[in-house]
């Protein structure tokens, strides 16, 4: 899987070994320590990842190199896939608990005061 | 006293402070590193030690407790907040006069740094295009605000005064002198909110009699990565939650001087068979500035460290939005980024289908 279209693409995949489709690195464009920390975290929480890690290729470009290496024939797309859910989740359940202990702080406040 | 953790359990929940370095800082419990736990990633069990707690909230400021997330994680939502959260901000001033002794150069960016009371969610970004022909702005994504001020002699003011607050009118040039004006139908939309700069009493520039300033600006959205001026946040910043063991019993003396060790209420004196015996009361209070490790004889009665997945956030807003609605954008921004990645690979899955099934 190559980019196409490179100057809109914002997710590409290089693949160095031959057929492997477990060991692959995605460049993330317009990325830096903020999502790809965060997404190396939930994907080394994956069991069939052997290597997750990523590294910001010049501090002037805003790209990452995001790599994979899965064991058991786990394409590498898979745990990358899952780790984005998993961010994804994470952010929907503290958004949801939030949004929760403001409204209970509030309304709290009001009773206080009256 | 308290109990030790043990080795183990201390690992991979606690950062401990030592005397010349900081131990145990990244994160270790992953699937396959220890024997016996299993850390793999489960939802559920992320639901069930999570939580959020709400120390304070105000209009400018937040205070609130994560826990049970990863310092990535956290930190993630620290950097949104800082440079990722859009607000409207001045960027374009055209400057028809100024005669004051502010360079141009130096009231423009002393303009762009004003914070806007303007919601950024009811606004658009600036098409990137056609910068030099755009004179005008369009009325989804320009808010347009005019200064026109000018310094007069006060014809009132007494013969021998030197003060000048009564010899000048309009010497100073505070915020609240800029106008909001209304482009197309932003009138009817935003009839009730009154757009203009958060804090009135900014000092802009000082002027004499005969000086004047005639400036027109347009307010663009953007984000603090393009420029701090976007920034939403005076700081939003995260500590973690030091944590005091005391090894043995101190009392005495000693436990005067372990008291003033640390900040103000953390370390209490009991009085226990008319000893004075000391008793961590609340570490939550402690800066940490590991003064104990300074005395030979306290530092090794002292354990400090930092519990690893509790963040005590601190949030301050600059006024633009309130600092709990700045945390739920951050929070949505790190969704968006999620979901553009998920759909950039669902995109080329089908792409790739489409080409093996021709």
């Amino acid at each position: 899987m190559a980019g196409e279209d490179e100057t809109k693409r914002v997710l590409q995949t290089i693949q160095a070994d031959g057929a492997d489709e477990g060991c692959v690195t995605f460049v993330l464009h317009d990325e830096d320590h903020t999502l790809g920390n965060a997404l190396r975290y939930m994907v080394m929480k994956n069991v069939d990842v052997e290597f997750c890690g990523y590294s910001i290729t010049h501090p002037s470009e805003s790209k990452i190199n995001f790599r994979i290496q899965t064991r058991g024939g786990v394409p590498a797309t898979e745990p990358l896939r899952k780790g984005l859910k998993d961010l994804s989740e994470v952010c929907q359940h503290v958004l949801n608990t939030f949004q929760a202990r403001v409204d209970e702080f509030k309304a709290g406040k009001e009773q206080a005061m009256e | 006293m308290a109990a030790t953790m043990s080795n183990v359990e201390e690992i991979r929940n606690r950062v401990i402070l030592g005397e010349f370095d900081v131990k145990n800082v990244h994160t270790t419990d992953f699937p396959g590193n220890y024997p016996g736990y299993d850390d793999t990633w489960h939802v559920q069990k992320f639901y069930k030690t999570f939580r959020i707690d709400l120390v304070d909230l105000d209009e400018d400021r937040l205070e609130f407790d994560m826990q049970g997330v990863d310092a990535a994680v956290a930190n993630a939502f620290r950097r949104i907040l800082l440079a990722e959260v859009p607000t409207m901000a001045v960027e374009k001033v055209f400057i028809y006069n100024n005669t004051s002794i502010i360079q141009d150069e130096v009231l423009a960016h002393r303009l762009g740094l004003i914070p806007i009371k303007a919601d950024p969610r009811l606004f658009e970004y600036r098409n990137a295009g056609e910068e030099s022909g755009e004179d005008e702005g369009s009325e989804i994504d320009t808010i347009k605000l005019q200064l026109k001020i000018k310094c007069v002699k006060n014809p009132r003011a007494t013969k021998d005064s030197s003060d000048p607050r009564e010899l000048y009118q309009n010497h100073v040039v505070y915020s609240w002198d800029m106008k909001w004006v209304p482009i197309g139908n932003q009138a009817d939309v935003f009839a009730d909110a009154d757009i203009g700069p958060v804090n009135g009493d900014i000092l802009i520039a000082k002027l004499r009699p005969g000086q004047e300033l005639d400036i027109v600006m347009h307010c663009v959205k953007g984000i603090g990565k393009d420029h701090a001026k976007f920034s939403p946040v005076a700081t939003a910043s995260y500590r973690l939650l030091p944590q005091i063991t005391l090894l043995e019993r101190v009392e005495g003396e000693k436990a005067e001087r372990l008291k003033r060790c640390f900040s103000r209420g953390v370390i209490d004196l009991e009085d226990i068979d008319g000893k004075k015996v000391a008793k961590v009361v609340n570490s939550r209070l402690d800066s940490c500035s590991r003064e104990v490790l300074r005395h030979d004889d306290l530092k090794n009665l002292v354990k400090l460290g930092r519990v690893r997945d509790h963040f005590i956030f601190t949030v301050e807003s600059t006024g633009v939005l309130p600092p709990d609605v700045l945390f739920t954008e951050a929070i949505k921004v790190l969704m968006a980024k999620c979901q553009r990645f998920l759909n950039e690979l669902d995109s080329t899955d089908r792409k790739c289908q489409n080409q093996t099934m021709k």
